[in-house]
């Protein structure tokens, strides 16, 4: 075991050790979501919660992953995503293309094909506007923070006027139809949406490594020879993609990415990627699966996860904040 | 002084269009004329819709004015410091709790709420280490989002989210004769700020300033802070939310006129109302005959306005 | 050999550094001096490649830095910056065993193993391998981002300002430590220095830099002269010979009016 040598006394092993309790705890909250209130018709309902819970464990790895990349490359752990506006550019370009197109056009055109071709759309939107805001002028992490947030609410006020925009009759119809949440996850796109996860998660994986000299910093990364720029670079447009794929499923999950990645770190005894990416995405799936069995079966509410998630997220941004997390 | 009066002429040219904008005709000649049907249209309806954007617009650019002469920060305003937010939960658990009082007593607890979370704001920064002054916006934005959650929350389990979303995105489409009124006083509180400019001033400079120069600062800031919570509490209680409003129109007056409170007042005040009737007017006109209210024009026209100040030379030292 | 030829670097109209040229040879620690803005830590940043030139070529051992492949650059120079804050919780064996990763790309081999171990006992800091960086003094942990470069085991390393936030002790052993990878691992040390009198006693070499041009250049008897002295920092100093070093004396400066 020659890469011990990097690892601190057994933090390696307890680390995987961890991953093992996270892996066990998260397919037991997947064996309760399938099995917990089932009234008869067996048949019927596993295969209508099998798609759900299909759904919510790619919604997890891809947020997960999508977060924790961006923090090692933004070289903090509050900026997220989702707080960096991308979900919200993600539901600008869904609206305007539904604005474009039209309801009577949408019918032609294959679903599938309208997801690729948003998320390649987000993907290069993503790259100039990021581009510019990390190699441009804007130095400090709380104009970086701030200036994201902002740019959301941009994003998402425009998409609202476009949606009023739209005959208000034929939005309802496209609302249920083009704008996923947990209720109405999109199935018609797990599919592409599994390739494309499956990839982004390789491509990160086999990034591990540059991705923990990344952590150290950008002068330090340079220094010790990572190609700065393309790395960064590839990384974000994995982000954007990752983050497009996850808003296309379910919607835009504001702090999630942030709670599960710091749940991650503060598990998690090492820096290493090898390790906390992995426990990010269990966390992840823990946290959506585990949260949407005892809110749906056990309280009944069915849209309550997202306001709850918005909540608690809220609370720990506030408290890095405040803790003076941010340099 | 020369901008001064151009904004003035830009702010009675929208104030005339204004009137005579939307879905039945109007015109000025009608008015003129005496038409009778004209002239109940103009005063049921179009005037008390113009007056209750000038009021709503001018009231929210002074409490954002005074805000941040008390958080000591550009970009503070009742919708980056939770105020807004607190006032919707008011006014959901007034009309949960006490659905057969008047709204003037919902107004109150609104302003109550409203109160109470501009205090948690200040309370909050008081506490951390202000390492940048671009934290200020974030921890209020983000208390915002916390209270916003709650209050959808509740507004969830007891099927409210309805009515939520009237006080969280400011419209006047629905303005008419007897239903704005409140704004009055609204706009007699921010004017209240002007006689008492001085004091803020010197409270907006900090605690031991405001005790070296003999001033009681507690006392000023709850006065300030309460002029700020009655102000939102009645936008919103009437029309809603109107974002970023109180922190665009201080920064652009202070961009013509400089810092000095008592006399940026009034062309804050007129760059709020002015701002919020061309808002208001181009939300009646983008996609006429339908409306697009005026929280989400200015969401936008905002939005776009905070980057730019954010971005813009003069603030990137900060 | 470092070479640099006719380098500039402009932020819009200012000019930073204008058209240095400059050789410096393998070997030895040469110390770069001068006051506040004189260009010293831009023109390092520059050689370490982590700041692209305005204009100009820095060869190193003719290798150009602006073009050559980052990973190839990073086993034969290391750049450590004055400010390193690192978001990641990690030990101090973490950060050491990075220095190994242009050599080994995040797998690390035995060999690794005994560079990290080796490393850490060059520094002092073996009983501190397994505390986390934060759990350190300033000193320590300045200590463990060298132990860091140490372990990248370049022929060139580029120091910005190691002294600063040292006290007297630790900036002595600094000194001390550049002269022992200078003398006994055969390294080429290029270092910023404030301290005029550190620079006098332990470099081989001294490059003194003003309003982003070298002003002079040659062995410490060369520049610790008080006329080169009022050339480069504008006052006047009393150079004194004590045990074989040449200490600039200035604390007490004549009353101008």
């Amino acid at each position: 075991m020659p890469a011990d040598l990097t690892a601190s006394p057994g933090s390696g092993r307890s680390g995987g050790l961890i991953l093992l309790t996270l892996l066990a705890i998260a397919l037991f909250a997947c064996a309760a979501f399938m099995t917990v209130g089932v009234t008869g018709g067996w048949a019927f309902v596993l295969q209508l919660r099998a798609v759900k819970l299909a759904a919510l464990l790619l919604v997890g790895c891809a947020i997960a992953l999508a977060t924790v990349l961006f923090q090692t490359v933004s070289a903090n752990r509050i900026l997220t995503p989702s707080i960096m506006g991308f979900d919200a550019l993600y539901i600008l370009i869904q609206t305007a293309a539904v604005f474009a197109i039209g309801a009577s056009g949408l019918n032609l055109v294959d679903k599938r094909l309208l997801f690729l071709g948003q998320a390649a759309l987000m993907t290069a939107f993503a790259a100039l506007l990021y581009r510019w805001l990390f190699t441009g002028a804007v130095r400090s992490l709380h104009l970086l923070l701030l200036a994201g947030v902002v740019l959301g609410m941009l994003f998402r006020s425009v998409a609202n006027v476009l949606q009023r925009m739209i005959d208000p009759n034929e939005f309802v119809v496209l609302q249920d139809r083009f704008f996923a949440s947990f209720n109405t996850v999109d199935t018609t796109l797990l599919g592409v949406a599994t390739v494309i996860i499956a990839i982004a998660a390789i491509a990160i994986w086999r990034m591990r490594a540059t991705l923990d000299v990344l952590g150290l910093g950008r002068d330090a990364a340079i220094a010790l020879g990572v190609a700065y720029k393309r790395t960064t670079m590839t990384a974000l447009l994995l982000v954007a993609v990752l983050t497009s794929t996850s808003t296309a499923l379910v919607g835009p999950v504001a702090f999630f990415g942030l709670l599960v990645a710091n749940m991650a770190y503060a598990l998690i005894p090492s820096h290493r990627h090898a390790l906390t990416l992995p426990a990010a995405a269990l966390i992840a799936v823990i946290c959506l699966v585990g949260g949407q069995t005892v809110l749906e079966r056990v309280f009944a509410f069915n849209t309550a996860l997202a306001i709850i998630v918005e909540f608690l997220g809220g609370i720990v941004f506030l408290f890095m904040l405040v803790r003076g997390a941010v340099r | 002084m020369t901008r001064t009066a151009a904004a003035l002429a830009v702010f009675i040219l929208l104030a005339v269009a204004s009137l005579f904008a939307g879905v039945s005709d109007l015109t000025p000649g009608a008015v003129l004329a005496g038409d009778p049907a004209a002239i109940n249209l103009l005063l049921t309806s179009r005037a008390p819709r113009t007056i209750a954007v000038v009021l709503a617009g001018g009231s929210v650019a002074i409490a954002g004015l005074i805000m941040q002469m008390l958080a000591r920060n550009r970009f503070a305003e009742p919708s980056t410091s939770g105020t807004v937010d607190a006032a919707s939960l008011g006014m959901l658990c007034a009309t949960l709790l006490l659905p057969d009082m008047p709204v003037i007593v919902k107004m109150m607890v609104a302003a109550a709420f409203a109160l109470a979370g501009a205090g948690l704001f200040m309370g909050v920064l008081a506490r951390i280490p202000l390492s940048s002054p671009l934290v200020t916006p974030l921890v209020g934005l983000m208390l915002g989002n916390v209270i916003g959650a709650a209050t959808s929350f509740i507004a969830y389990r007891y099927d409210l989210l309805q009515s939520l979303a009237a006080w969280s995105n400011g419209d006047f489409s629905t303005i008419l004769r007897g239903r704005y009124e409140l704004l009055w006083v609204a706009f007699a509180l921010a004017a209240l700020a002007w006689f008492t400019a001085d004091r803020l001033t010197v409270a907006g400079l900090g605690r031991d300033f405001s005790v070296n120069l003999g001033l009681n600062y507690r006392r000023v800031l709850l006065f300030g802070l309460s002029i700020v919570a009655m102000v939102t509490a009645m936008v919103v209680t009437t029309v809603g939310m109107i974002p970023f409003l109180g922190l665009v129109a201080p920064n652009l007056a202070s961009l013509a006129l400089g810092d000095n409170m008592r006399r940026a007042i009034p062309l804050t005040a007129l760059l709020g109302a002015g701002l919020a009737l061309a808002c208001d007017l181009l939300g009646r006109l983008v996609n006429y005959p339908f409306e697009i209210p005026i929280g989400t024009m200015m969401g936008v026209i905002g939005s776009m306005l905070f980057l730019y100040l954010l971005l813009g030379k003069r603030f990137r030292a900060g | 050999m470092i070479e640099i030829r006719d380098v500039r670097k402009s932020y819009g109209d200012t000019a930073v550094v204008q058209g240095v040229n400059l050789t410096l040879p393998r070997g030895g620690v040469t110390a770069i001096i001068g006051p506040n803005g004189a260009g010293k830590s831009t023109l390092l940043t520059m050689i370490g490649r982590l700041l692209p030139m305005s204009g100009g070529q820095i060869l190193v051992d003719g290798i150009d830095v602006a073009h050559a492949a980052s990973h190839a650059l990073a086993r034969r120079l290391s750049i450590l910056r004055q400010d390193n804050h690192i978001a990641a919780r990690l030990t101090v064996r973490d950060l050491v065993a990075f220095g190994r990763y242009p050599h080994s790309h995040g797998r690390l081999t035995r060999e690794d193993g005994v560079h990290v171990a080796r490393a850490l006992d060059f520094l002092g800091l073996t009983h501190l391998a397994d505390r986390f960086l934060d759990e350190l003094s300033g000193g320590q942990r300045q200590r463990a981002h060298v132990a860091m470069v140490v372990c990248q085991d370049t022929d060139y390393i580029l120091l910005d300002e190691p002294l600063n936030n040292l006290d007297m002790k630790h900036a002595v052993g600094m000194m001390q430590l550049m002269r022992r990878m200078a003398d006994d691992l055969g390294k080429t040390i290029v270092v910023v220095l404030h301290d005029i009198n550190f620079a006098s006693c332990y470099a081989d070499h001294i490059v003194a830099m003003r309003d982003g041009r070298v002003i002079r250049e040659g062995a410490p008897a060369a520049i610790m002269t008080a006329d080169a002295m009022r050339a480069i920092y504008d006052i006047d100093m009393h150079i004194e010979k004590i045990g074989g070093d040449r200490i600039g004396v200035f604390y007490r400066q004549p009353a101008r009016d």
